[in-house]
């Protein structure tokens, strides 16, 4: 008995071991002294620092940060259209192929996802000629589409465990169908509407692949930005910028799984 | 005074509603009276909830009209209508405590908020939830959330309150208890009701009218008493309660009675007041409660009575009453129910006894089948 708890918290152990001692390595490294990347040299904050003064990350972190930012507000406003408008028109005919179809882009490769907005932009700008170029604008777009399809099926299952005699209620009070949405829709759905968000913030900020393909002279995002210098060597100033997207991926993502969480519960209890 | 029967508060005309090819309600007409407590009585998919939402506005039907207070309503949004629904999950608003629940519908309204303050409390007064205002649902008993969902949907002072089965989410004893205080608000208020309910007693403790749906349809309209007693056909008769039916053909008619020949009764004949003019030779049914016979050893006397042998073939001591099933010669078997009025610790009436089945000639129930 005893020997199979301990098998079992071994690997349990290695399980976690796998996940987060390279992520662990990247955070103490980052912190280190040492010129070499593999080389232990004593605690140093010098790296965090020398990010300060380099533009082109300073640069290209900003503009990251604005793409996440205006892609997941659109993504979470389009994705909620979306949900809700699979959830209401219930005599919709192929309702469950138009839904599989938002939440495709869930599984599609990146690569092809990226290659076919190019060729897309490319289209478009022979045909109606904009974008004229590439850059900071048709990324944001690519990042909508593909987190719009996350933000569908965060809401959709929100929806899906709402009670709905709860608009019919407001409406039977006297609620016109507007006000009904503003005053219990959206409330309802509010915490399915930050995770949302949050999590299209998070894979925006993530996304090398498809912003590689759509973007053009001028627009370097931070993860291509890292990519390219990586491609010439790892040097220790990788590391603490690694560790300032992980802390703010995992307070983003943290924060969903709170909210959702913690909501949800609050929710349903009140429906029953 | 006036004399003149007080003009329907709704009035259902003709109503058809089809959902694709389902006919959910079939051509239903039905006057509800100004200060009634009208329930819709039936079992589930009748369609007595669709008959609901389309007296809230959240169906169209797709012909008739329905009125209410003299307005035509068929097309009116439901936001619009002097009528409000008591949801069957009572529909709370999670994120509002039970005072701005309350407060809803008066908001819509744009009341001035003093004037809403002061409504608000005295709803919350007339359910006894003052106490618990400030509270969210999530933190209510099933039967406090009961009366916030009472209290908002009353708060407009609507000409008409629905209430979609209104104690189903309540355990029984709640239950019984819930019975008489809505019984009692309805009184107090003045407010005409419609409960839609499956349960046949709460459709009989708390309503003045009752409508027994089937398929659609308006199987009957009467008082509790109405609908038990002199039920309209076959189905309201096994609907409502318990009842012993026979099949059988009329043998002699005269006197305001008739004679009928039951197979399952062998050479018994049985009597019954006939309402109208039924020929010898047509086929009826006959129905009797199970509490309207008497069970007993010794032949009862025949006057005016009709009188069946038996054996017992089951019996449920209840202690406050009996319940017998009797197995006649053909196998066929009645249901009679006994109150057990004396004091006993052995009852007079064992298993495979030999027993006579009697009623009045007065309890039994014509169908026309």
């Amino acid at each position: 008995m005893k020997n199979r708890s301990l098998m079992l918290m071994t690997i349990v152990a290695f399980g976690y071991a796998l996940l987060y001692v390279p992520i662990i390595s990247v955070i103490v490294y980052s912190f280190n002294d040492s010129r070499l990347v593999t080389l232990w040299g004593g605690f140093s904050l010098r790296w965090y620092v020398s990010l300060l003064s380099d533009e082109d990350l300073l640069g290209a972190a900003l503009l990251s940060l604005r793409i996440a930012i205006v892609s997941a507000t659109f993504a979470t406003a389009l994705g909620a259209i979306v949900a809700l408008a699979l959830h209401r028109v219930n005599r919709l005919r192929g309702r469950l192929l138009l839904y599989g179809m938002v939440t495709a882009p869930l599984v599609m490769p990146e690569i092809i996802t990226g290659l076919s907005l190019l060729f897309l932009f490319i289209s478009m700008a022979d045909l109606i000629g904009w974008p004229a170029s590439r850059g900071a604008t048709t990324i944001t777009i690519a990042h909508i589409t593909f987190s719009m399809a996350y933000v569908v099926v965060i809401v959709r299952s929100r929806l899906a465990a709402m009670d709905e005699s709860l608009e019919d209620a407001a409406m039977d009070l006297g609620g016109r169908p507007v006000a009904v949405f503003f005053d219990i829709t959206v409330p309802m759905l509010l915490p399915a509407l930050v995770s949302g968000w949050l999590l299209a913030f998070t894979l925006s900020l993530d996304d090398l692949v498809i912003s590689s393909f759509v973007s053009g002279p001028g627009a370097t995002t931070l993860p291509m930005l890292i990519f390219a210098k990586v491609r010439l060597g790892v040097t220790p100033d990788i590391n603490a910028i690694t560790t300032i997207i992980i802390l703010l991926v995992a307070v983003a993502v943290a924060t969903a799984a709170f909210v959702s969480g913690r909501r949800e519960s609050a929710g349903l209890r009140g429906v029953r | 005074m006036n004399d003149s029967p007080p003009s329907p508060l709704v009035q259902i005309r003709e109503v058809t509603k089809k959902f694709g090819g389902v006919t959910a309600v079939d051509r239903v007409s039905l006057d509800i009276l100004r200060g009634e407590l009208f329930a819709i009585l039936g079992s589930s998919g009748c369609g007595k909830t669709t008959l609901l939402r389309l007296l809230a506005g959240f169906e169209e039907p797709t012909s008739g009209r329905i009125l209410i207070d003299g307005a035509d309503m068929t097309d009116v949004p439901p936001y619009e209508r002097p009528v409000n629904l008591m949801f069957q999950s009572y529909a709370l608003f999670p994120h509002m405590t039970v005072a701005q629940n309350v407060a809803y519908g008066l908001k819509k309204e744009h009341v001035p908020a003093d004037r809403i303050r002061e409504r608000v409390a005295e709803m919350l007064a007339l359910v006894k939830l003052e106490a618990l205002a400030g509270r969210k649902p999530e933190k209510l008993s099933g039967g406090e959330k009961q009366r916030v969902a009472l209290a908002r949907a009353l708060v407009k002072r609507p000409k008409l309150l629905l209430l979609d089965e209104p104690m189903a989410a309540l355990d029984k004893k709640l239950r019984q208890h819930t019975q008489f205080e809505l019984a009692n608000l309805q009184y107090q208020l003045g407010t005409t009701f419609v409960v839609v309910t499956h349960d046949q007693s709460e459709a009989m403790t708390l309503a003045s009218r009752i409508a027994v749906m089937a398929e659609g349809r308006i199987a009957q309209v009467g008082t509790p008493g109405q609908v038990y007693e002199f039920p309209a056909n076959r189905y309201v008769a096994s609907f409502v309660g318990n009842i012993n039916l026979f099949d059988g053909r009329v043998t002699a008619a005269g006197n305001g009675q008739l004679s009928v020949k039951c197979e399952t009764l062998g050479s018994d004949e049985l009597s019954v007041i006939s309402g109208g003019e039924i020929a010898p030779g047509s086929t009826v049914c006959i129905a009797v409660r199970p509490e309207k016979i008497t069970i007993s050893r010794q032949a009862p006397e025949a006057r005016d009575r009709n009188v069946i042998k038996g054996t017992v073939w089951d019996l449920a001591y209840f202690g406050d009453q009996s319940l017998y099933r009797v197995r006649l010669k053909s196998g066929a078997e009645l249901q009679v129910s006994a109150q057990n009025l004396r004091r006993s610790e052995k009852m007079t009436v064992e298993w495979d006894d030999e027993v006579f089945l009697s009623w009045e000639v007065a309890s039994t129930v014509l169908l026309q089948s």
